[in-house]
């Protein structure tokens, strides 16, 4: 980044404050929603996904992941499976130990 | 430091400068981190009577903490703002920055401290019940993760910086970038954190 221009700089700017604003509005969204009346799972799928979206739009902008080098998202990959397995693994066990999916 | 080869510039084989790497492995390990402490509380939720975690969900504060995930967010902003400050070299500006992004930690900080006393004023401590246990051990380690970052952020708003500014820029670019992802990290795992404790 250190070749990059102050017009380029400015440009990223301007990405900062237009993520900044999505942010406030879908915190505000996401606290909103809340009051409707759904059901739990329901509650659940929507409140998750405001904050993929708002955690994606952290990665991507603030922590530059959209332009960054391939060797970062295949570490973010491979963690994103670790991590995947440390929620879904024992769910499978449960299931196998109650006889029953949840 | 200037002996440690690669901090600025990139190594052939990773296209990274090492400082960069380092801090994404640990990021990682982050991830894992809290990430176990998610999947037990998705545990403890199925495992918990119907209703009981709605029940305790329903004492804490919504407003507080939805004014502490603004002012998380606009630290982060701030944050990078400070980072772009010193890519233009305008030091003032990445001073002034950089000390908003301090403020709202301290801020953060200062408003958890509330809502931790409020719940200790009526009874209520991490063994009231399995929620309270899950919610003070997932915000005490968020909280942990803002104290160190407030540390270093101190530093680098300290005469350290500016001699660091004075010797050599680049160097102190890169420290604020390397910084500013753990910190936007923090961020992150917040926002994971307050719809599932607070509004859930």
């Amino acid at each position: 980044m250190s070749s990059e221009s102050n017009h380029s700089i400015e440009h990223h700017i301007q990405t900062y404050i237009r993520v900044f604003i999505a942010l406030g509005i879908l915190t505000v969204l996401t606290v909103a929603v809340s009051y409707l009346d759904v059901s739990f799972i329901e509650a659940f799928f929507i409140a998750i996904t405001i904050a993929t979206i708002k955690g994606s739009l952290v990665l991507g902008f603030f922590m530059h992941l959209i332009s960054e080098k391939q060797a970062i998202i295949w570490i973010l990959v491979t963690t994103f499976i670790a991590f995947l397995i440390l929620m879904f693994l024992p769910l499978i066990w449960l299931t196998d130990a109650t006889g029953s999916g949840y | 430091m200037s002996n440690i080869p690669y901090i600025l510039e990139e190594r052939p084989d990773t296209g990274l400068n090492n400082s960069k790497l380092g801090i994404w492995v640990f990021l990682a390990s982050e991830v894992m981190l809290f990430g176990g402490l998610f999947s037990a509380y998705v545990f403890l939720r199925i495992a918990a009577p119907e209703g009981d975690f709605s029940y305790w969900g329903e004492k804490l504060n919504v407003p507080m903490a939805t004014f502490n995930t603004l002012v998380l967010i606009t630290s982060s902003v701030t944050m990078v703002m400070s980072w772009a400050s010193l890519k233009m070299q305008q030091f003032d500006k990445y001073k002034m920055y950089l000390g908003i992004t301090i403020l709202c930690g301290l801020a953060f900080l200062v408003v958890k401290y509330f809502e931790y006393t409020g719940k200790f004023h009526h009874d209520i401590y991490p063994s009231s019940s399995t929620f309270m246990g899950i919610y003070f051990t997932l915000t005490g380690l968020h909280v942990l993760h803002i104290i160190g970052g407030l540390l270093v952020l101190g530093f680098f708003w300290s005469k350290q910086a500016d001699k660091m500014w004075k010797e050599n820029p680049d160097l102190l670019a890169n420290r604020i970038e390397i910084t500013g992802l753990y910190w936007h990290f923090v961020d992150l795992v917040w926002i994971f954190l307050f719809p599932i404790l607070y509004l859930l």
